[in-house]
Parts: structure tokens; C-alpha cells; sequence
């Protein structure tokens, strides 16, 4: 079994790949979970404003415990603050901005991407589970890039990048991007492109954990 | 003269009715009007179909209403929240009906309802088990799924200062639902830390101008839900 904590980057490694690759004046959507801690490792000086989809654009860090305000909270229902220049704004007004096209990057998790960039991440289909979709399906209908930050398996170490996702899905094709812990994975028309290999991890070993095929790019390749 | 502010909280929903369809703001405890959902569970009225994006937490506030069996359906975009164990025993046994709507469709469904927009096509849930059963299109090259507006007979909903034309202004993220929710219904019912005299809001600041209000109610002091879900609180008491 694949001991994920062990292998790989950790999840902040993971988190500061994606800020990364987040360009100067973007406007961003984090979902829940590893998604929120991106904003922690934006360079500083490159100013990237962040949408939360319960009505806030300029998301700042959490606050002092006395400052908290319950009625200041991101879409995972903690408390945050409101940068400098920040505005609020009601549900439909959020929702015309992520399905108008005008957030650049939504950085979401993941139980399922499949070979096509298909996600789902909303419900195991199990009988018994009571099924909540909040804003994913809007996000990635909407937003021009989707990012997804998972750990590379699941908890019982089987995979989550496989061929044909049989979870029912959140968008099909949306995908553009996977940062895992043990590598970054492009989702092109021919395929899964390893895009970086965790330090220490081979392409066999990726491909072990993998149950879609993963293709290598040319070497001088220009996008790398 | 127009004054919409009502001064008993018993009577600012003693008119809801068994069978009613009843928008209630908030997203989780931000903007949900606790103090109007518990004057709802004290009226009773029962075979409720409710609109807000949760279900509650605890056993106050919305939770609450559905653990009193007022609540026949759900309509909602995330039903399981930190705390919530009403609705999802309901929903298990069997004994309460959702309707699942992803969170942006929901709103627009509802924004619709207070433009007068009938239904509208949207990409959001194509090819999802969401989009089973309804009108598709493709439009300029792109599925679409046909979606309906939402109305309600009521909705409850908080804010910060508000005057006796009912114009509105909230607070942070507490506006979420707030705005469509009043344009959406027959009644909108406010509940309001301030009431101030006519002009004292700035008319370019307004978020929610009167004509979208029915009715508001003071509450200078509102209880905060998850306060009263970490000191196991129950409503009725």
C-alpha cells in the first residue's frame, strides 16, 4: 500500500506548486480543503485577488481569534478577513462571476479525474449518502482553468487517476491541471503529460499508483 | 404612510400556512434569521417546502424546523454541514423529500423567480446525475440544461440596518441569499439589527431597495447560531 503522507510532497509542497502557477492579477476560486492553503504561497509580490462564491472578492488570511466575525466566512464556513480593497456581493452576483467567465482559476480537490479531465468530487453514488454539491459543478462549468490538488491515491491507496471515473461526475472535461504528491500531470487532448515528478519518485512508480496511461514529453519539449 | 416595520415577532410570520414554499437566507449560520425560523417553529405550520443552501446545524435554527416535522422538502445545494445531524436522519429514513441544486443554479433559479424570468438554460450540471430528466440545448456549440425559476410565498431573511420603506443593507458575507431571496417572494419578512429613520441610509449604498419588503422586524441582538449548537441549545427549549 501506497503510505501517502510518506511519499511525495507534502501537502503544503503541493499547495505552493499550484501558487506557482497562479499569473500576477489573477482572480482565483480555492475550493475546500488542501485547495485553501494555495494562498499561503503566493510569491508576495505578485498580487492575486481570491473569490470566495458565498460573496466576498479579496479573501485575506484568517484572523486573530478576537477578531473572528461569524458573519465573515469562506465557503467552508470558517472565518476569514476581507483584504484592502475587497467588496461583497450577493449569491446570484458571485455566481454570475464564476459562470460569466470572469474568475480565471478555480484550484479544487479531487476523489476521481479521469484520462479525459473528467472530475468527480460531490458523492461516492452510495445509497445511504446524503448527496451535497454546493458550487463545484458551477466552478467548473464556468472558470477558464480547473486545477485539481489530491493526493495521488486514495486512503486504501487505490488509484484516483484512472481511466473512466466511476463516481458520478462533477463536469466532464474540465480538468486542465493535477498537482499530486508524487507528481504534476497536464490533461492534453492525447493524454495524461507528466508535467514534474515529485523528487526521488520515478515515472514506473507514478505509473503504479495510476490506472490511466501517463505519457512522457519529448525531451526540449517547450512548454517544460 | 408606508411603514413596513412590525413590532411582534409572533406576528411577523403568524400568516405563513401549512403548504407554503418559505426562502430562508443564509449560508450556514451567516444570514440565517434564527430569531424568524424560531418564530416559524413556534406558529407551526407544517408541509413546508423550504429553499436555503443548508440545513441547519444543531438543534436550533433551521435544523430545528426540520426536527419539529414542519419541513415536507428540501430544496438545497448542500444539505450536510459541521453539526448537522437532523436532516441527514430524515433524509435516511425516508421521511423528508430534497431537491439537490448546485449552488449557482440555485441562486439564479431564485433571482429568476424575483425578475419575473421564467427559466433559463445554463451548462452547469450537463452530464452529471444532476441533469437527468431535464430539457437540454445546445446553444452557440455548447449543452445546455433548461432550468426553472424559483418563487416562495415567504422569505426570512437578515440584515443589518434597515428603515421603514424596507430598503436594506447587510453585513459581510451574511448578504449571501439576502437580496434574491426578498425579490423572489410574496413576503419577504426581515429581521434587522437597526431600524433607522428614512434617509439615513445612503441611497447609493442600499443593497436591497424597499420595494423588494414586506415587512421588518428589529432584533438588536441575534443570537449566533453555532454559539447556541456548542452549548447543545435546542429549540423549542
Amino acid at each position: 500500500m501506497l503510505d501517502e503522507k510518506e511519499i511525495g510532497w507534502r501537502r503544503e509542497e503541493m499547495a505552493q506548486k499550484v501558487a506557482l502557477d497562479i499569473p500576477e492579477g489573477s482572480y482565483v476560486n480555492l475550493g475546500i480543503g488542501i485547495p485553501e492553503l494555495v494562498a499561503d504561497f503566493v510569491p508576495e509580490d505578485r498580487e492575486v485577488i481570491y473569490q470566495t462564491e458565498n460573496g466576498l472578492l479579496g479573501m485575506g488570511k484568517a484572523p486573530a481569534k478576537e477578531e473572528e466575525d461569524r458573519e465573515l466566512v469562506n465557503a467552508g464556513k470558517k472565518c476569514i478577513s476581507a483584504i484592502s480593497g475587497a467588496s461583497y456581493f450577493h449569491h446570484a452576483d458571485s455566481f454570475a462571476m464564476i459562470r460569466g467567465g470572469h474568475i480565471d482559476i478555480c484550484v479544487l480537490g479531487a476523489m476521481q479525474v479521469s484520462k479525459n479531465g473528467d472530475l468527480a468530487n460531490w458523492s461516492t453514488g452510495k445509497k445511504d449518502a446524503i448527496p451535497a454539491v454546493g458550487g463545484a459543478m458551477d466552478l467548473v462549468a464556468g472558470v477558464k482553468r480547473i486545477f485539481v490538488i489530491t493526493q495521488h491515491t486514495t486512503k486504501k491507496g487505490l488509484p484516483k487517476i484512472i481511466n473512466d471515473c466511476t463516481f458520478p461526475l462533477t463536469g466532464k472535461n474540465v480538468v486542465e491541471r493535477i498537482y499530486t504528491n508524487l507528481a504534476i500531470i497536464d490533461v492534453k487532448e492525447d493524454g495524461l503529460f507528466i508535467k514534474e515528478l515529485s523528487p526521488n519518485i520515478d515515472f514506473d512508480f507514478v505509473q503504479k499508483h495510476t490506472e490511466a496511461t501517463l505519457l512522457q514529453y519529448e525531451k526540449n519539449n517547450p512548454l517544460l | 404612510m408606508i411603514n413596513k416595520q412590525v413590532t411582534s415577532l409572533v406576528e411577523s410570520v403568524s400568516d405563513i400556512f401549512d403548504g407554503a414554499t418559505v426562502m430562508i437566507g443564509g449560508f450556514g449560520e451567516a444570514g440565517s434569521p434564527i430569531e424568524l425560523i424560531h418564530a416559524l417553529i413556534d406558529n407551526g405550520a407544517k408541509n413546508l417546502t423550504v429553499i436555503s443552501n443548508n440545513t441547519g446545524s444543531g438543534h436550533v435554527g433551521l435544523a430545528a424546523l426540520i426536527e419539529n416535522k414542519q419541513v415536507k422538502k428540501m430544496i438545497c445545494s448542500f444539505p450536510r454541514t459541521v453539526n448537522s445531524m437532523v436532516f441527514p436522519k430524515l433524509y435516511r429514513d425516508g421521511k423528508i423529500e430534497l431537491e439537490l441544486v448546485p449552488q449557482g443554479t440555485l441562486a439564479e433559479r431564485i433571482r429568476a423567480g424575483g425578475a419575473g424570468i421564467p427559466a433559463f438554460f445554463t451548462p452547469t450540471s450537463v452530464d452529471t446525475p444532476l441533469a437527468i430528466g431535464k430539457e437540454s440545448r445546445i446553444i452557440n456549440g455548447i449543452e445546455n440544461v433548461l432550468e426553472y425559476a424559483i418563487k416562495a410565498d415567504y422569505s426570512l431573511v437578515k440584515c443589518h440596518k434597515a428603515d421603514r420603506y424596507g430598503n436594506l443593507i447587510y453585513h459581510a458575507t451574511a448578504r449571501n441569499f439576502g437580496p434574491i431571496m426578498c425579490s423572489a417572494a410574496n413576503i419577504a419578512i426581515v429581521q434587522s439589527k437597526q431600524v433607522v429613520e428614512i434617509g439615513q441610509l445612503n441611497p447609493e449604498e442600499i443593497i436591497t431597495p424597499g420595494i423588494f419588503v414586506q415587512r421588518v422586524i428589529k432584533i438588536t441582538n441575534p443570537a449566533h447560531e453555532s454559539e447556541l449548537v456548542e452549548n447543545q441549545m435546542r429549540y423549542p427549549c
